[in-house]
């Protein structure tokens, strides 16, 4: 077995090795009944009294300066309060330069300082914000504003701006390319090869709760209510755009109806709407219209990428070249990684990545589940797909005979890898030998059958998150982090993983999260969230359990007096010494010493000590990446069926067999996993964001006409985790949250050419594309 | 969305009344298609009339062995009756076909014959649209078009009709009554929606006044062994890429009775003349069904972005004749 791993190796504790009694458990989500019985309230759903409504009026060119507005028309319609555009609107601090220093520098979807300024940089770009008593009226008034323009020239069609694509700078986040040896040179002399062009079109998240925001001034204090996936970055956001000190922000998130990186920036609707609040000093809310989510936040790049890959007669490869053109905004996004899977999945002796950006006058782009990994996969996977049938080699026996021992770029470690043993349980579950590699050799009734396999990837990262700890004498656990819950579990998941810790009953811990007052939490993003909040919540269970046994020792009479804290296991509400040996509850320990209460705390939310933690974090990070490659990874095995008369494809069956280290909940996990390669076949077959070529306007902005899957896209898919942890992360805990979408598109594209022989190599595998 | 009055007529001859001495009023039925276009400002009514209260509602055999159709029976009634399902199969399956269980609850039979197009240039107020703006252009033509006509089309609009239930309508020679202040008359499904040419605001046959009170159904031995197919880029909920309403008779190994209509290819419901003049008296074979199909496609015209509707025309009226053949009906 090559992938075992490879990490140093400790004592581990009881909850690591999983025999406390709630990890690993497939327990209920702990909010489940209140979001399915309503009684969870959305940002959109807080009452205050004299709530006045907000709506945007959205820029219609791409590009120029507001020459004039006439508000009249809106401002007559009865219960309009304020028409707020550039001419009267408070002046507001811009958006900061980025800063590695200060992670909250990250939060503007755009540089864009809203109604601060007469420019207009994309087509939909917020122009105007109209307040009124209702939602009704502020939207109908919307409508009722003219805006007049002076037009400038526009840059908006990706696929015309390909050629002027420049290479993308590396960053201590992210790297631009990478090379090893002379793969052009390899690729020419291989002597079986391919080199395909990839392209995927725009996508958006369409989470099911379009962004909202409710946002209350008291004097210079202010509070809002958003469903936002960085809790941290938007008070500190809010704070300098409008001048307040970051103690006079509040930001309460507790549901977040799903978000997949659209939530992670700070856009226009969430700043006017605390904009619309300071004009009107009344309690504002703005719940954007779906048009309004795809006009103003964001959505995944679109991309043309190049795979060409070289390799002997008996499948090892000997060139692996990637490269890709993904756009970013002129006014802001991230530049997507679309080539970050390549350095890890093949052992190929030569390799060349690079990835080159075209700016656009279009809305920033932003991360969306699995940013570059995604796309990536999709481009890599068929292409490895389109090698085998090239050699004449299974697919699966393809991909094993070039699974590298070390990371293929740069030959570091890898810290866990198991997607050997992903693929061998795989094709045994999903009877991937009873599959006949001939193109439309297999058949149901009148449809071709086709069965494709790809691997999933996606780097697992790390953040810091400062959590508290409390528990009182009648055996009751409360746990404070500023975290999101944005439909993943992390509640649940983190009060099994301290009911282990403590060695205390699941139900005995209560989680707060999703307030920014409690301790600072990391971000929902990166697959990161469960992992960096266990870190800090195991290191402050441990804290709490040294100042109990401090307390014990103390105090006459305990039969603890003398242990030391490596003797004890925490179990049954107290520390024992071994499985049999003399110990004593929680309960008994502060009873004897008097008090309520222990509580414990990890990482400080003094701004001295979030610097001083920023900079930890940022070295533990270069460092550790230094040292290894940790990702999650795994195996998609799918059945499509295609119908040879219309090119339709319905995908039949589904399985994904991954590599996330410990499960810590399985029912949340495998949910989440699911809905990973449910995001994947839409992305495969029906999604497209259609952005006029001619002006680069959004023609398609809403659930009608931007095709979701439905249940009857959706087969019946199964889930199996391998549920090893992985030896450099907390409880050996990889990221659950992206990926499984990634492999996804390619799974299928491989499955479709299987079924018909037809190569799609642009997504979405739409009908007319199989004619 | 702009303010409105609402009135709630209790019987047809209000209703009328209302609309008659108000140009700018709407009939409303289930307003799945009115109120989202009033929603996005398409649509601008100063008075709604609700019509939802009106006795139009039923669904009864005629004399002759047809059957009429009140415009107030929702569309999962009409798909769910019986009546429907033994004698016009076609019709079930095709407004089971269209939107989502929720929407067919709502919709009426009157209101799908009347939807408007789903082209994002007509429901995007930026962009160019002859039929929402006469004269101001056509943004489809050299832009997005891939869920376009390429029949019955103009310089001046694509738009493609989006009902389903028309399409079975038109295959099974249908009848739309309608009513207003100045009596009754009935219209055939073949004339009641119009060809964009250079009006392309004007959609069907209808005065602004005039309420859709039934549709009758001719008798049909034909119309019993028909299916509906519907080619769309996901399972449920999407407008079809294309359509088809078939009705098809063989007896002795040669097709003795025909009726063909396609949808998403088209401006308005497609009723497939040729093909079926084609079919008629013709051998049941796959030769046939696919000369069929190209001699109704042969008058298509198609841009970059929607030209494989041909094609994928041709192949499912091919495969839909193909599967009455040698299926049925579906049970």
């Amino acid at each position: 077995m090559t992938s075992t791993p490879t990490a140093p190796t400790r004592t581990p504790s009881p909850v690591e090795t999983g025999t406390g009694r709630s990890v690993g458990r497939p327990l209920d989500r702990v909010d489940g009944t209140a979001k399915t019985t309503g009684a969870a309230r959305y940002a959109a759903e807080h009452p205050h009294p004299g709530l006045a409504h907000a709506a945007l009026v959205h820029a219609a060119v791409t590009r120029g300066r507001i020459t004039g507005i006439d508000a009249a028309g809106a401002e007559a319609v009865p219960g309009v309060l304020a028409v707020i555009t550039h001419e009267n609107a408070p002046a507001m601090k811009p958006p900061p330069p980025v800063s590695v220093l200060n992670l909250s520098s990250l939060a503007s979807g755009s540089s864009v300082n809203y109604l601060n300024t007469d420019e207009v940089h994309w087509n939909g770009q917020p122009v105007a914000v109209v307040v009124a008593e209702t939602p009704e009226a502020a939207r109908h008034a919307a409508g009722l504003v003219r805006v007049s323009y002076r037009e400038l020239p526009a840059t908006v069609d990706f696929a015309a701006e390909e050629g002027n694509a420049v290479p993308q700078k590396s960053s201590a986040l992210q790297s631009g390319g990478a090379r090893k040896g002379d793969a052009e040179a390899a690729l020419a002399a291989a002597p079986v090869s391919v080199d395909l062009r990839f392209t995927t079109p725009p996508y958006h998240h369409n989470a099911i709760e379009p962004h909202a925001t409710t946002a209350v001034w008291d004097g210079d204090r202010l509070t809002v209510h958003e469903g936002t996936q960085n809790i941290t970055w938007l008070r500190d956001h809010l704070a300098l755009r409008f001048g307040v000190p970051v103690r006079n922000v509040r930001v309460v998130a507790p549901y977040v109806g799903g978000a997949f990186g659209g939530k992670t920036m700070v856009w226009a609707g969430t700043v006017l709407t605390v904009l619309a609040a300071r004009v009107t000093g009344r309690p504002v809310r703005m719940a954007l219209t779906r048009e309004g989510v795809y006009r103003t936040v964001g959505g995944r790049t679109p991309s043309a990428q190049r795979v060409a890959l070289g390799a002997r007669a008996d499948g090892t490869l000997t060139a692996l070249i990637h490269t890709s053109v993904t756009q970013t905004g002129r006014t802001g996004g991230l530049p997507e990684q679309a080539t970050s899977q390549s350095r890890h999945l093949y052992a190929a002796e030569n390799i060349l990545l690079r990835q080159n950006l075209v700016e656009l006058d279009a809305v920033p782009n932003t991360p969306m589940r699995a940013p570059g990994e995604s796309i990536g996969t999709f481009a890599l996977e068929s292409a490895v797909d389109e090698l085998a049938c090239a050699l004449g080699l299974d697919p699966i026996e393809l991909r094993m005979r070039n699974e590298p021992e070390r990371n293929p770029v740069d030959g570091k470690r890898f810290a866990h890898r198991m997607l050997r043993e992903a693929y061998a349980l795989g094709a045994e579950r999903f009877g991937w030998s009873g599959r006949t590699p001939e193109p439309g050799s297999m058949r149901d009734g009148g449809w071709l059958v086709g069965l494709g396999v790809a691997s999933a990837y996606h780097p697992s990262w790390q953040m810091p998150a400062n959590v508290t700890v409390r528990l009182s004498a009648d055996g009751s656990v409360v746990v404070r982090c500023g975290f999101h819950e944005m439909g993943m579990g992390g509640a649940t998941a983190q009060a099994q993983i301290a009911a282990d810790a403590l060695g205390v009953p699941f139900e005995a811990v209560r989680v707060e999260y999703g307030d920014s007052d409690l301790p600072s939490g990391p971000g929902a993003g990166g697959s990161a969230q469960t992992a960096s909040v266990a870190a800090s919540l195991l290191a402050a269970c441990e804290k709490l359990k040294g100042s109990l046994l401090a307390l014990a020792r103390r105090s006459g009479g305990s039969p603890l007096r003398g242990r030391r804290p490596g003797d004890l296991e925490a179990r049954d509400g107290g520390l024992w010494a071994g499985p049999a040996g003399p110990g004593e509850t929680y309960a008994a320990i502060l009873a004897r010493a008097g008090r309520d209460s222990a509580e414990a705390a990890v990482g400080s939310d003094t701004r001295v000590g979030k610097v001083t933690g920023q900079l930890r974090f940022m070295s533990k990070l270069l460092r550790d990446r230094r040292r290894w490659v940790k990702a999650a990874c795994g195996a998609h095995f799918c059945e499509v069926r295609v119908d040879p008369d219309t090119g339709e494809v319905r995908v039949s069956r589904w399985l994904g067999v991954f590599d996330v280290g410990r499960v810590v909940n399985a029912k949340m996990v495998a949910s989440q996993l699911r809905g990973g390669i449910v995001m994947g076949i839409g992305m495969a077959l029906s999604e497209e964001t259609l952005v006029d070529p001619r002006n680069g306007r959004i023609m398609n902005p809403g659930l009608a006409d931007y095709h979701v899957p439905v249940h009857a896209d959706v087969p019946p898919i199964d889930v199996h985790c391998l549920d090893v942890p992985d030896p450099t992360m907390p409880l050996g805990l990889l990221g659950v949250g992206e990926v499984s979408v990634t492999g996804v598109a390619a799974a299928i594209a491989n499955a479709v050419r299987h079924a018909t022989g037809r190569r799609v190599r642009d997504l979405p595998v739409t009908p007319d594309k199989l004619l | 969305m702009r303010p409105f009055s609402y009135v709630s007529a209790p019987d047809v001859a209000t209703a009328l009344r209302a609309v008659a001495d108000d140009p700018g009023a709407k009939f409303l039925g289930g307003g799945t298609n009115l109120v989202d276009l009033m929603r996005a400002g398409i649509e601008q009514p100063d008075t709604v009339v609700d019509i939802t209260s009106l006795p139009l509602a039923e669904i009864g055999e005629r004399p002759d062995g047809g059957v009429r159709i009140g415009a107030l029976v929702r569309n999962s009634r009409l798909a769910a009756h019986p009546l429907i399902r033994a004698r016009y199969p076609v019709l079930s399956q095709a407004v089971l076909a269209g939107a989502s269980a929720q929407l067919r609850n709502m919709a009426t039979v009157g209101g799908n014959l009347l939807q408007r197009t789903r082209c994002p240039y007509f429901y995007d107020r930026t962009a160019a649209c002859n039929k929402r703006e006469p004269g101001s252009g056509c943004g489809a033509i050299g832009g997005f078009n891939r869920g376009h006509a390429v029949l019955g089309v103009s310089g001046a609009c694509i738009a493609a009709h989006p009902s389903d239930m028309c399409v079975a309508l038109a295959a099974l020679d249908a009848v739309v009554e309608v009513e207003s202040v100045r009596g009754v008359r009935r219209v055939p499904m073949a004339s009641f929606h119009r060809p964009p040419g250079e009006t392309p605001h004007v959609e069907t046959d209808l005065s602004p006044d005039e309420l859709v009170t039934a549709v009758e159904l001719p008798p049909s031995p034909t119309a019993a062994n028909s299916r509906y197919r519907k080619v769309r880029d996901r399972a449920s909920y999407a407008f079809a890429l294309v359509s088809v309403a078939a009705a098809l008779e063989v007896r002795d190994g040669t097709v003795t009775g025909v009726g063909l209509a396609l949808g998403g290819v088209a401006t308005t419901p497609w009723r497939a003349r040729r093909a079926e003049h084609a079919l008629l008296g013709a051998p049941a074979t796959e030769e046939s069904f696919r000369r069929a199909a190209e001699a109704e496609l042969a008058p298509a015209t198609g841009l970059p972005g929607n030209a494989f509707k041909i094609e994928m025309a041709r192949r499912a009226v091919t495969a839909t004749l193909r599967r009455l053949l040698t299926e049925g009906s579906p049970a």
